[in-house]
């Protein structure tokens, strides 16, 4: 649903201008505020609404099929590596707060640089496999699947 | 116009749109060129771009052969199973024996992963599919692509590829422009793999008003993929096969949780089982090879689809809509309400907004379902995308030219929804595409092949000189106008998509004609599109943002007119419940158990249509 952005809140720090998969984020040159410029070209994909460090962005349901009166939030908490919902329905009679992990490690210690591991050997190179494998398609000894190993021929046209 | 170049030399491989297809590409090229040189342009932000910009709740493409769950060939033989048949079998076997290692990896990298606490294993939401905590998903797989990269420019539009100068159809880079700063970018590269994903908007969308950005792919899939290859000369494959997706009404919240995990079904208005009836009649269309639902009740058999949703459609005709999904039973169990609500936060956080505003409890209330419009787009149950070479060691003489996802461009290569006649890829296989064109890239620079490459001034300048020229007709004509959009010389970005989405609508079998068009609509809706490329040329951008608009349309416009010629070509009923031929209302596979592949010339515009051979790798039974 589009966002929009409350005036008390925003300090115009451009996080979400810079999060924005649909550039749909902008500063307004007059009140130094973001706003959303195109709401018909926004996915309410809430990359904005967890980027904002003032919690400054909100959504409001679609005006063409969505009454007012609802509310979904959404703290993304980074370090704790877990993201916080509430959900309220229009009428009262639902409120829901939910809660999910985003995260199982410290982040970007993980990922390994490739540069810095050991580079494939040409017998890699000349093989079928990628990066890790073949031990991560299976972790075990087992060598990758091919058409012979698994059985199989290549024949043309509807047979089957 | 005082807008700088810049331009990066030297590249060795240049990814152009970094979703998980092109993140995958990049985090790769480095193990198999750890002294190449690497860059990315991405139109948005690498952290939240794309399709899984605001996460998924399942990876939709696990094989498990670690648990013994099932093989490649188990997943060649179900995408054709639901796609009719129509699927490259070498790219897809080749996908699915690798895919897996991405998934232990993405585990590693800190992506929660959900385990059956009696198994071990991780949680099958169905055969295919895991599930996931994957709010972060785009954020860690951007992160390994950062990693790997020498170079990442975010917010760059890429309009164009470069050519090769010196040798006919090489490809020598790309160009585009930085959304932000206005800036000329050029890219000067050996190879480039292109990740820019599918197509939404390309078909009017169900939604309107402030709503039209509710479709079911990201408003932001802009068709680039399609644009791009097809401009450079790549033969395309598939692109009639567009898909139409089942989704809750309005909010296209995502439906595959609901049906495999949380065993809830649909019934019509009346509270009744109305599929098995449309079944017969569909049997007559289809052949019984395709649809034999004893068969599917026996062994599990999917029912492909395309069949589901022409049951759903039919339905709805025959007057006994709405369709309901039937949640109050599922819903009963606060764990699986719970995972319910979980699904939409993670992947489609719009569904969940709506249902609060609407009031719609599912614990109390069957939701409505709908079928979307159509979307143009390669890795979820269709195979639209440019035609890829395949391994060397799985691929038919057809399907093989040297270079594993290369396109038939020499150095350009494709991943994800790039990559034609490979379904059921989704995330997980799109990623593991783009790690396949990365190593086959790194091989064809290592072979030599891009030698002595050319790129004249004169190229690099006319490039320029168009990406502005809307930016320029709006300064040259906009003072003509007292005020306002309305202006006899040009049309600005949004009403040309309105323009796109109405004709392709109306003329190509879009929602709001129940998906009917023939060959005379078509005739039409090709006239239309060229009298509307004559129209882009005086599109009108009063800043850089409409100026991505500008670019992003008539990318979308080059992939409808290959959807058009697709779609005129393969004269037959291939996808009940996708399209319709209404001239030509039959599955006909004496005629038609090929691959359609296209070419357009980029010289003349003229587009060239063939079939090729579709070979199979397995048979029927398990
Ligand atoms: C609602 C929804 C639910 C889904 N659910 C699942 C699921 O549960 N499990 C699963 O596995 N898959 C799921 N998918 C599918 C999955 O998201 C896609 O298969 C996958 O993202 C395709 O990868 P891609 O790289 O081809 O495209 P994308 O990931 O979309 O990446 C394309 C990239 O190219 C960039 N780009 C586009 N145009 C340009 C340009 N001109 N210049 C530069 N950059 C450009 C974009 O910004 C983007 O970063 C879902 C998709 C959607 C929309
Ligand atoms: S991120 Fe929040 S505070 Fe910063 S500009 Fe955007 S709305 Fe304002
Ligand atoms: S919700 Fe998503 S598309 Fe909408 S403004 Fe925010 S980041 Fe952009």
């Amino acid at each position: 649903m589009p966002t929009f952005v409350y005036m008390t809140r925003c300090d115009g720090c451009g996080h979400c201008v810079d999060i924005c998969p649909s550039d749909i984020m902008h500063i307004d040159k007059v009140t130094r505020r973001a706003y959303n410029i195109e709401p018909n070209m926004c996915w309410e994909c809430y990359s904005c609404v967890k980027a904002c460090p003032m919690h400054a962005i909100d959504v409001r349901g679609y005006a063409d099929f969505a009454p007012l009166g609802h509310s979904v939030r959404v703290d993304r908490d980074e370090e704790k590596g877990v993201i916080a919902w509430r959900i309220k329905f229009r009428n009262g009679q639902k409120d829901m707060e939910l809660l999910a992990p985003i995260t199982t490690k410290p982040w970007g210690e993980h990922i390994p640089k490739l540069a810095q591991v050991q580079g494939p050997t040409k017998e890699m190179r000349d093989s079928e496999l990628l990066f890790n494998e073949p031990k991560y398609i299976r972790l075990d000894e087992g060598d990758i699947h091919t058409l012979k190993s698994n059985g199989l021929k290549m024949k043309a046209g509807v047979y089957y | 116009m005082a807008y700088k170049t810049i331009t990066e030399d030297n590249i060795d491989i240049l990814v152009a749109g970094a979703g998980l297809g092109g993140t995958g590409a990049a985090f790769e090229a480095r193990y198999w060129g750890q002294d190449k040189k690497i860059v990315i342009a991405e139109k948005a932000n690498i952290d939240r771009s794309g399709a899984v910009a605001q996460g998924l709740y399942a990876i939709n493409c696990y094989m498990g052969t670690r648990f013994g769950e099932n093989n490649p060939e188990d997943h060649v033989r179900y995408a054709r199973i639901d796609l009719m048949g129509m699927v490259r079998e070498d790219l897809l076997f080749d996908m699915a024996r690798h895919v897996d290692s991405a998934v232990h990896q993405f585990e590693e990298w800190g992506l929660p992963l959900m385990r059956d606490p009696n198994t071990g294993a991780y949680q099958r939401e169905g055969r295919w599919q895991i599930m996931i905590h994957g709010e972060s998903y785009k954020p860690i797989v951007a992160e390994a692509a950062k990693k790997s990269a020498d170079e990442v420019y975010n917010r760059i539009c890429v309009t164009h590829l470069l050519m090769d100068e010196a040798k006919e159809n090489r490809v020598a880079g790309a160009v585009g422009f930085n959304v932000r700063t206005g800036n000329y970018h050029v890219f000067k590269s050996k190879t480039v793999i292109v990740g820019a994903g599918g197509a939404s908007n390309i078909f009017k969308p169900r939604s309107v008003g402030e709503g039209a950005g509710r479709v079911w792919y990201a408003p932001w899939s802009s068709g680039s993929a399609y644009g791009l290859l097809i401009e450079a000369g790549a033969k395309m494959t598939q692109m009639e096969n567009r898909i139409v997706l089942a989704r809750f009404k309005d909010g296209y919240g995502p439906v595959g949780a609901y049906f495999l995990h949380l065993k809830t079904y649909t019934q019509n208005a009346y509270g009744e089982e109305y599929e098995s009836k449309w079944w017969p009649g569909l049997q007559e269309i289809v052949g019984k090879e395709y649809l034999d639902p004893d068969a599917s009740h026996v062994t599990h058999r999917p029912i492909p689809t395309c069949l589901r949703n022409h049951a759903l459609i039919s339905e709805v005709n025959a007057g006994r809509g709405p369709i309901h999904m039937v949640t109050m039973e599922a819903f009963q169990d606060p764990h699986l309400e719970e995972i319910g609500w979980h699904n939409f936060l993670g992947m489609t956080v719009g569904q969940a907004v709506l249902w609060a505003a609407t009031d719609v409890d599912p614990k109390n209330e069957n939701p409505e379902l709908t079928t979307s419009e159509p979307y143009v787009m390669g890795s979820h149950a269709t195979g639209c995308g440019a035609w890829c070479s395949g391994p060397e060691d799985v691929s038919p003489d057809e399907y093989f030219w040297g270079y594993n996802r290369m396109t038939t461009v020499a150095g350009l290569f494709g991943a994800g929804d790039a990559v034609g006649g490979t379904p059921h890829a989704f995330s997980s296989g799109s990623f593991t595409e783009g790690r396949l064109a990365a190593k086959a890239a790194c091989k064809y620079i290592d072979d030599g092949k891009a030698e002595g490459i050319v790129v004249s001034e004169k190229q690099i300048n006319d490039r320029k000189e168009e990406i502005y020229k809307p930016m320029e007709h709006y300064k040259i004509y906009r003072n003509e106008i007292t005020a306002g959009d309305v202006n006899p010389n040009y049309i600005n970005p949004r009403q040309g998509l309105d323009r796109l989405q109405k004709l392709m609508d109306e003329y190509c079998g879009g929602a709001s004609v129940n998906y009917m068009t023939n060959e005379k609509l078509l005739h039409i809706g090709l006239k239309k599109l060229a009298i509307m490329e004559e129209d882009l040329g005086k599109l009108a951008a009063k800043d850089t943002h409409e100026l991505l608009r500008a670019w992003e349309l008539k990318h979308r416009h080059r992939a409808s007119e290959a959807v058009m010629h697709h779609t005129l070509f393969r004269k037959e009923t291939r996808w009940p419940g996708y399209y319709y031929r209404g001239d030509a209302l039959k599955l006909d596979d004496e005629n038609w158990h090929v691959l359609t592949v296209s070419r357009r010339d980029p010289q003349t515009g003229e587009y060239t249509m063939e079939k090729a051979p579709c070979y199979h790798l397995v048979d029927e039974n398990e």
